[in-house]
């Protein structure tokens, strides 16, 4: 070391080390049991409805399937429920939760703000609006044009691109001079909101009654239209991008410090910013165009998250992952659980669950000024 | 050989001239402070110095290269800065601030090595035993203790891809108490000892005339008189620069200049005429 300090290695040295080492052992612990729960969660899930299997009886039916067990049961009704209802639903639901959960994280640490959330401020009306002008639209053009109904491929890309354009507007509304306020990003994505919400309800107006079921479906969410079809579709655009996120993880944690200090630190800051607001667009185009529009799991998972392991974005964004695919697959099983044999669309449960937190992160924040 | 060269940097915004013609050289080992009043575009010039701002007019250059064609990872291994404010929206740790300074340049640190640079840094800083707190719960003189260990970490960690560095400092002492302002002014000019050039911008001129190697004096945008602090120094500059008269001595028994604030002078307005040219003369 070259620092001119006294060379003794004090006792605060040692103290820091001990620190350190307990900080990863409570990320390790954190990951542990993060995984833990999910699993435990898609396994109840396989299980849980109105028609219910036990988790053993489950987890026989998977092991069968990996070929270690009876093939026979393969043809049992259950097999069938759980492996072609229930596992597609499972799979798109961790999916989407894992999507939203870390467009979530994506969000605040580019505005700088926990309460940044793609469904708060708007970025979810705007795919949801733009998958409606699909479907409404688009089912036109496409039986007309090619006399065919419209592919569902097509709509996670018209809801990406409605997420992309709700994303870089309110960032350009919201920050300036590379500062970001947090009052005008919110109202902004309040506006934005209010405008796509309109613009919806225009296009719900002019609809017929089959694409009128449909857009209900998406203003509210819900995991009910799974298949492995659609599966097929949304995994391709949100695996990459799990798999992309940790990537980011340093250059957002540099951008905390602000924009400046980010580019002193040496952080190619436009390009971290210019991916940021791409793999957002696009967790939320896939996960809008899958499910709905399904608030708060991007404000709940992070910030527990920062709450039990703290900031760094190299944790808290793969935790952030598994938290939303716990936390939506969990909220999945209460939809199908409290109205049986019927069940609630999703975003009802989440809104049920986010709605109040959001409240008390507001209230436990205490001064006004500091948002 | 000066590390840094700016040549005749101008600076504006929006019909305002907020740098005018300021050459200057950061000259290796060296301590260079810039004082000025407040408005005299310190804080400018220091980000057209280290590159966040584009100068309108006139150069940066890094041994020898212009400082836009220094791509932005290896410019980040020469040079560390330390700005003025720093709020953080997340409940970062001490420690966790401190590593942040390694997030661009540190990358081929092995793990123990980065504790180690951490570990020094904070202990330099004189914040080691705040590491496990909360950044956000210190107080604002702490915070400013823990960024300047943010920017040694970065220096350091660069230190093994450029030998040649500069360290920014602007305002670093302005939260500090007495004791943490002589440490960190400490700190700074045995960084320069090693071979770094050093630029500090500050308010407290006995301060600046102490540590400075060299002194800079701005006002109104313009760098109005530099060089030797007690060669520069004279009473009639600081009136026209400073506005106030001082009573000006030397300590024995090295004769260090010492100055005493009597009384301040109608404060000029933004734009209002002074007599510039007649204080550096």
């Amino acid at each position: 070391m070259t620092l001119a300090v006294k060379q003794t290695p004090s006792a605060s040295a040692a103290a820091l080390a001990v620190l350190t080492a307990g900080h990863r052992r409570k990320g390790v612990i954190a990951v542990a049991a993060l995984v833990g729960l999910c699993l435990l969660l898609m396994l109840l899930s396989l299980g849980a409805g109105a028609f219910s299997i036990a988790p053993g009886r489950v987890a026989d039916i998977l092991m069968a399937k990996l070929g270690f067990g009876p093939t026979d049961l393969l043809d049992s009704r259950e097999a069938l429920v759980v492996l072609n209802i229930r596992m597609p639903r499972l799979l798109l639901g961790a999916l989407v939760g894992a999507a939203l959960a870390i467009s979530g994280a994506l969000m605040q640490g580019l505005f700088r703000n926990p309460l940044a959330d793609p469904g708060l401020v708007g970025v979810s009306a705007g795919a949801g609006l733009a998958a409606a002008a699909t479907i409404v639209l688009g089912d036109r053009f496409f039986v007309s044009a090619f006399a065919m109904k419209l592919p569902f491929a097509v709509l996670p890309f018209g809801a990406f691109f409605g997420g992309l354009v709700s994303t870089l507007a309110l960032y350009l509304i919201a920050t300036r001079q590379g500062r970001t306020s947090v009052a005008t990003m919110l109202l902004a994505g309040v506006a934005l909101g209010a405008l796509a919400g309109s613009l919806t309800g225009l296009l719900a107006f002019i609809s017929d009654d089959r694409q009128l079921r449909d857009l209900t479906f998406w203003s509210l969410g819900s995991l009910g239209g799974a298949s492995w079809t659609k599966l097929s579709v949304v995994a391709p655009i949100v695996l990459p991008l799990l798999f992309a996120v940790p990537l980011l993880a340093r250059g957002l944690n540099a951008l905390m410090l602000g924009e400046a200090e980010a580019y002193h630190l040496g952080i190619p800051v436009q390009r971290i910013k210019a991916l940021a607001i791409l793999l957002v667009a696009l967790a939320v185009g896939a996960s809008v165009a899958a499910a709905g529009v399904i608030g708060f799991v991007g404000i709940v998972v992070p910030h527990l998250i920062r709450l039990s392991i703290g900031p760094d974005h190299r944790l808290l964004l793969p935790l952030s992952a598994i938290g939303g695919a716990a936390l939506l697959v969990g909220a999945d099983i209460i939809a199908r659980l409290v109205v049986v044999p019927a069940e609630l669309p999703i975003g009802i449960v989440t809104a049920f669950i986010g709605a109040p937190f959001f409240l008390w992160l507001l209230l436990r924040r205490g001064r006004i000024a500091e948002l | 050989m000066a590390i840094l060269e700016a040549t005749e940097l101008s600076f504006s915004v929006r019909g305002s001239t907020l740098v005018r013609g300021a050459s200057l050289a950061l000259e290796e080992g060296a301590t260079t402070i810039v004082v000025g009043p407040n408005g005299a575009g310190k804080s400018t010039l220091l980000k057209l110095l280290t590159g966040e701002l584009s100068p309108s007019q006139g150069t940066v250059r890094m041994d020898g290269a212009a400082l836009p064609q220094i791509p932005g990872w290896e410019l980040a291994c020469r040079r560390a800065v330390m700005v003025q404010k720093q709020r953080l929206a997340f409940p970062f740790s001490v420690y966790e601030v401190a590593r942040l300074g390694l997030e661009g340049v540190g990358r081929a640190q092995s793990r123990a090595r980065k504790s180690e640079i951490i570990a020094q840094a904070l202990e330099t800083a004189g914040v080691i035993g705040l590491a496990g707190r909360q950044y956000q719960t210190l107080s604002g003189g702490e915070q400013q203790r823990v960024q300047f260990a943010r920017a040694l970490c970065q220096l350091e960690a660069g230190r093994s891809v450029a030998q040649r560095q500069i360290l920014f400092l602007d305002e670093p002492i302005a939260s500090l108490d007495l004791c943490h302002q002589l440490s960190l002014l400490d700190a700074a000019r045995s960084i320069a000892a090693q071979g770094a050039a050093v630029l500090v911008v500050l308010h407290d001129l006995n301060l600046a005339v102490t540590y400075a190697d060299r002194l800079v004096v701005m006002h109104e945008g313009a760098i109005v008189a530099q060089g030797e602090p007690s060669a520069i120094l004279d009473d009639n500059l600081l009136r026209g620069v400073f506005r106030v008269s001082l009573s000006f001595s030397r300590l024995p028994p090295a004769g260090q200049p010492f100055l005493l604030p009597q009384q301040h002078l109608t404060p000029v307005q933004p734009g209002g005429v002074v007599p510039l040219r007649a204080a550096s003369a």
